[in-house]
């Protein structure tokens, strides 16, 4: 049962239940006369093409913010979603071993199609409660989350284990307590340390790709975005604190920042975009997780011919030509 | 007052229609004329005075944000600098607009700043030893960091890298440029990948941290340095102070996120002021070196 409709979601949310309706009406007058059932099935069918172009219609011309709510919908599928339905053998390793163990990022070896692999990602909670006293914190990880995520990194180096990451955080967490520990510390030293791994390493951004707090672990060799996620470098809302002093203007902010995964695609920093379900990957968790592990499939065996040294090399020169730049000219002794 | 534009409603063509915007602090202790008031003791004292020494009040010692170019003539061995990658400029990729054009912001603050960029950087003598250096200027654009300074961080540590040098950063930054969106947070990637490799080496890299070095900055290359310096009173931190209160709804503590707590943290090897930099960094070169 759908608990939370999106505005736009709403008119299609009810074109379907009225078809669920006719569908219960249609079963109760199964035996009924032939003409009475044909008249019903026909209906029946006329809604059911009302509903596909209707859903059609909205998805085609979709909004960046609406995008950006999509990546936020509260039951669109997390990590710990794409673990389950993805992998095998899944064992999660908890801690930094020097501070704590951080919630909102969690990480495990498991196997993907039989091979043993890394898995890390962002862990948003489902609820208030998951979010609090679970400490899912909506999956924006403090310092521990990142000295974590760089002592599995490291193992799975050392194991030779791809990486595979799941992002979706609105950001690294902004706290007293995170800043005590060196949070920009934390992130740097993933960023430095992914960069030099010697395996191969994807990333998947599931959600919301928010800022250094997603970067952290999307220092792959590929990134792929899921249709409905965001990438940048501030949260639209965020972004329209600054610029326009007024958070309610994330909207406006979306579209300057041009957030999307398809706006990311374009600009040639993500490799891969990833169909979602119709309607949005939590309309259809399962058929949005095989489109996942296909994209992964392929991107990770096209990764698995580089020898150690050609996968740091060509992450390195996959992130140096991010960043456009008229160069004129040589270097000016002053 | 009848010469008054707004009254009058006509703009006189020799009035000057002042800036809506805060004065940067240069421009601020320009037009202040001979006296400006210490931010740190509030007293007012003679801008002479604070120039003499460098930038600092001279009665509490106060570090007033120092230029640039005076920064790299303040370490460097004298007429040693030679300015590097100084003809890069932004594409404005996203063909980003707010209440102005991005372009036209650059415009405006290279003309303000006299730089062309946010990000300063060549190679030079320190105690007669090659290094390759970079500063930020935060008058510009906040010291924000786009396609630009990312490609000019890279490059110091990619010719350290080539030529066997040191490696020293000044950061004095708000964090990744809004302007160039998701290229400014790659930035961060592609320069913390120049580090990893220049490692190899085996030559020192250096991070002098000043006021104020933040976000996406803060949260690369600047906070993986061998060895990590800050001026006196710095801010220095992942998340600003504003966003944290924000986020929280509370007030701060004080000092919270300046040199000293960073310090007191573990997270900076040492708080250097400024009269000391050149000798204390000339020394950090020889000994790691």
């Amino acid at each position: 049962m759908r608990t939370f409709a999106l505005d736009f979601e709403k008119p299609l949310l009810e074109l379907e239940e009225k078809l669920a309706q006719l569908r219960r009406s249609a079963a109760h007058h199964a035996h009924d006369g032939d003409g009475e059932h044909a008249a019903l099935e026909t209906e029946l069918h006329r809604f059911e093409r009302r509903c596909s172009k209707l859903q059609q219609e909205i998805f085609a011309n979709l909004s960046r913010w609406q995008v950006v709510q999509l990546s936020r919908h509260p039951s669109r599928p997390y990590t710990l979603d794409y673990v389950d339905r993805l992998f095998t053998d899944w064992f999660e390793l908890h801690g930094d071993r020097s501070f704590a163990d951080d919630h909102a990022l969690v990480g495990g070896f498991c196997r993907f199609d039989g091979q043993p692999v890394l898995v890390l990602g962002q862990q948003k909670g489902r609820s208030a409660k998951e979010n609090h006293t679970k400490r899912r914190n909506f999956g924006m990880p403090r310092p521990e989350g990142y000295r974590k995520a760089l002592r599995l990194m490291k193992l799975a180096e050392r194991f030779n284990r791809p990486v595979i990451c799941f992002i979706d955080t609105p950001g690294a967490y902004p706290g007293i307590d995170a800043e005590e520990r060196g949070q920009a510390e934390a992130i740097a030293v993933c960023l430095e340390t992914m960069a030099g791994l010697r395996v191969p390493c994807v990333s998947v951004v599931i959600g919301e790709g928010g800022s250094g707090g997603a970067l952290a672990i999307g220092v792959a060799n590929r990134i792929l975005m899921l249709q409905y996620s965001w990438y940048s470098v501030i949260s639209p809302e965020a972004c329209a604190a600054i610029l326009y002093r007024d958070a309610s203007k994330g909207q406006k902010a979306a579209e300057a920042l041009k957030v999307t995964a398809r706006d990311a695609f374009e600009f040639g920093v993500v490799d891969e975009l990833v169909d979602e379900a119709p309607g949005g990957a939590h309309r259809d968790p399962a058929l949005t997780a095989e489109n996942v592990r296909a994209a992964l499939r392929r991107q990770l065996a096209a990764l698995s011919h580089l020898t150690p040294e050609q996968l740091v090399e060509d992450r390195y020169q996959k992130f140096r030509k991010l960043g456009p730049i008229i160069d004129a000219g040589a270097p000016l002794a002053t | 007052m009848t010469g008054d534009p707004k009254t009058s409603g006509v703009a006189a063509w020799y009035q000057k229609v002042p800036s809506r915007k805060l004065p940067t602090p240069d421009k601020r202790a320009r037009m202040e004329g001979l006296w400006i008031k210490c931010d740190g003791c509030e007293e007012i004292v003679f801008k002479g005075d604070v120039e003499k020494a460098l930038s600092c009040c001279p009665k509490c010692d106060h570090h007033f944000p120092m230029g640039v170019r005076q920064r790299l003539s303040l370490v460097l061995d004298e007429g040693t600098f030679v300015e590097m990658d100084r003809g890069l400029e932004s594409t404005d990729p996203l063909n980003f607009t707010d209440s102005k054009k991005y372009k036209d912001r650059l415009k405006a603050s290279a003309r303000t700043s006299g730089e062309h960029e946010a990000f300063l950087s060549g190679t030079g003598k320190i105690g007669g030893r090659d290094v390759s250096i970079g500063a930020f200027h935060f008058g510009f654009l906040g010291g924000s960091m786009g396609a630009v300074v990312g490609e000019k961080v890279t490059r110091v540590f990619e010719r350290a890298t080539e030529l066997r040098v040191p490696a020293i950063v000044f950061s004095a930054s708000g964090g990744a440029r809004m302007q160039e969106a998701i290229f400014s947070l790659m930035q961060m990637a592609k320069s913390s990948a120049a580090l990893a490799r220049f490692r190899a080496v085996k030559q020192p890299y250096i991070s002098v941290l000043l006021d104020p070095t933040t976000g996406g900055v803060a949260a690369s290359f600047s906070f993986l340095g061998d060895v990590i310096l800050a001026e006196p009173k710095a801010l220095i931190g992942f998340a600003g102070p504003r966003v944290i209160e924000q986020t929280l709804r509370q007030k701060l503590p004080e000092g919270f996120q300046r040199s000293e707590f960073l310090l007191e943290h573990g997270m900076v090897d040492a708080i250097v002021p400024r009269k000391e930099l050149r000798a204390k960094l000339a020394q950090l070169v020889e000994l790691l070196g």
